[in-house]
């Protein structure tokens, strides 16, 4: 079956597969180039797709539904303290404890989007960024079990129970792997929703809401969606991320984790899952690579300023960001090549229109 | 099915003290095109809109195939087998014309992010059959060709015809037409009556529509309805509301008096 799926795919599935050839390679490839500790670079790109699992959620939320969050760190944190206080506190395993977590930010990610009914804007900007804002303090208040402002330490390791034995994360390129493995399923997830009946509805709703609703969109049913579900993202993300490093304070997720979430949807281009996932590791490398830029006059955060005057940039000059790049490179070579346009119109991107004809 | 299709009895909804529609009586039989006529500011878009369930209305009733949907939420108001087009154009802009019309099927399809997300089993068969339905209304209004353009690229006459087909793809029983004509020259004005004649016999449909458009209306319509300053002041058969002292009162001085009169 397989074999006739490639067969008949096997021509759109190419990318893809190269795609995976290329995170599989990712490890070995580092081991064998000079001067660089793979542990640590490993480490960084797992972050990065740990962040990247929640961009690609909040895509949908923001890019898709038009609905604004300035507080998915707060989502994050749900999930982080909630896989480490059932894996600490009550001993379940770690498959168990991320699953509970992630549906438990779901659910209060739900609530969340109640409110956001009456919102829109900036006022939903705000309403979120309270949540963001609330979370971390909750924590350090409720710090008999959840550690307070010191945190919680020595998780216990990722693994996954396969039958009779079981697989243990233990070194980064384990922690690498788990977490590019989680969010490819992940992303194929989004992709498959946005791609379909609920995604148009999500898009519709951005578009034009009164036209959404005598469509019989149920706006009520599908912003509630989108928050749970960009906080299911957000929730998993998080768990991973406790167990990534083995510990976690309330200081891992301030409101500059949200401002920073959003930067990375933006960057990559909103309204596209790809985009998403390319913005979170594009700002992830760039927050760690400018740091090592050299100390001039005793200003040591002038790499932030560098990293905003890019961030000025890419927005002026791409604001459909590295997914409009990649959209219009696609064009042109399509226009080049003379083919017979999009294919079907199911797997076009629900995009900005200016780019597109 | 005893009565009318859509029966409006003693409609009332104000704004701020403005009374915006006045104890209005209306219906559309099935099968019937009828038209929704009167000044600008008469009220018209406003019973379209309480008929879509964005406003509530204080006083009154709406029922449609004897069903009372006064209190229903507007998304539900497609499943009953009413949908509408907006005077200045909704589309979800972004879309292509086949994404829209597939937006157009939205309440006719099976739903769920957890099914849609892990593609179980259906969700291909559902999409391949709303992408055949909506091939099909691009067809039968000649937009196949620009099936797979976004929206916002495309000129308003055709927004308008897309939007047309998103209206009629979930196979409506009524049909609401907020202003048809806006934009279009006489001709095109004269395809679009045509267009929706062939609709009404192709689909089985009844239509409400609002215009201001004399001649379109009264070539179209089998009834007509006319509202000034949210009261009903006529109606009847287009040939006798033309000649109505009222109607000529209410529309004077405005240019359409005179296409009517051609």
């Amino acid at each position: 079956m397989v074999l006739r799926w490639l067969r008949t795919h096997g021509h759109a599935a190419a990318p893809y597969g190269l795609a995976l050839a290329a995170v599989i390679a990712v490890p070995p490839v580092l081991g064998v180039i000079p001067g660089v500790a793979p542990g640590y670079v490993l480490y960084l790109v797992s972050l990065g797709l740990i962040y990247a699992i929640v961009a690609v959620g909040l895509g949908i939320l923001i890019g898709h539904t038009g609905q604004i969050s300035l507080g998915h760190a707060g989502f994050f944190a749900i999930g982080a303290y909630a896989s480490a206080l059932l894996t600490l506190r009550l001993g379940l395993p770690f498959v168990v404890a991320v699953l509970v977590a992630g549906s438990l930010s779901a659910a209060i990610g739900f609530l969340l989007g109640l409110p956001a009914l009456r919102l829109s804007g900036p006022y939903l900007a705000v309403a979120t960024l309270g949540f963001g804002l609330a979370i971390p303090q909750l924590v350090v208040w409720q710090g008999s079990w959840t550690g307070g402002s010191s945190g919680l330490h020595g998780l216990p390791l990722a693994s996954l129970p396969l039958g009779a034995f079981t697989i243990v994360f233990r070194t980064d390129q384990d922690s690498y792997y788990l977490a590019a493995a989680v969010l490819i399923v992940l992303t194929i997830f989004a992709r498959n929703v946005v791609t379909s009946h609920t995604g148009r509805a999500f898009v519709a709703i951005r578009d034009s809401e009164i036209a959404a609703r005598a469509m019989g969109v149920d706006p009520v049913r599908y912003k509630t969606t989108a928050f749970a579900l960009s906080a299911l993202y957000a929730g998993i993300a998080g768990a991973l991320y406790a167990h990534l490093l083995h510990g976690i304070s309330p200081e891992d997720f301030t409101v500059l984790l949200s401002v920073d979430f959003l930067t990375m949807i933006v960057l990559g281009g909103l309204g596209s899952v790809g985009g998403a996932l390319s913005g979170a590791l594009l700002l992830t490398f760039l927050q760690n690579a400018l740091t090592r830029l050299p100390v001039v006059h005793d200003f040591k955060n002038l790499y932030i300023v560098i990293l905003g005057a890019i961030l000025i940039l890419t927005i002026a000059f791409l604001p459909h960001g590295l997914a409009g790049v990649t959209r219009s490179v696609r064009q042109r070579w399509a226009a080049r090549v003379r083919d017979v346009g999009p294919r079907g119109g199911q797997i076009v991107e629900l995009g900005e229109g200016s780019s597109v004809g | 099915m005893s009565g009318p299709l859509l029966e409006i009895t003693g409609l009332t909804i104000s704004f701020g003290g403005l009374v915006a529609v006045d104890d209005v009586d209306l219906s559309v039989n099935a099968g019937e095109v009828v038209g929704l006529i009167g000044p600008n500011g008469a009220g018209k878009t406003t019973v379209f809109n309480c008929i879509s369930r964005f406003y509530d209305p204080q006083r009154g009733t709406i029922r449609f195939k004897g069903r009372d949907i006064t209190r229903a939420r507007s998304h539900e108001i497609i499943r009953f087998g009413i949908a509408r087009t907006f005077q200045n154009v909704e589309l979800c802009r972004s879309m292509t014309t086949l994404q829209n019309l597939l937006v157009g099927e939205h309440a006719v399809m099976r739903g769920g992010a957890i099914r849609d997300g892990l593609r179980l089993r259906g969700v291909a068969a559902d999409e391949a059959r709303a992408t055949a339905r909506a091939d099909e209304m691009l067809d039968v209004l000649g937009l196949a060709g620009h099936r797979d353009r976004v929206v916002s690229t495309l000129p308003f006459r055709l927004q308008k015809l897309i939007e047309l087909g998103r209206a009629l793809v979930s196979r409506p029983a009524l049909l609401l037409l907020d202003e048809p004509t806006a934009g279009a020259d006489q001709r095109e004005s004269q395809g679009l009556a045509d267009l929706i004649r062939r609709m009404r016999e192709r689909f089985d449909l009844s239509v409400l529509v609002v215009e201001h458009d004399m001649s379109f209306v009264m070539g179209l319509c089998d009834r007509l309805y006319v509202l000034d300053f949210g009261r009903r002041i006529a109606a009847g058969a287009p040939a006798d509301v033309r000649r109505d002292p009222a109607v000529i009162e209410a529309y004077l001085g405005e240019p359409e008096l005179e296409v009517a009169d051609v």
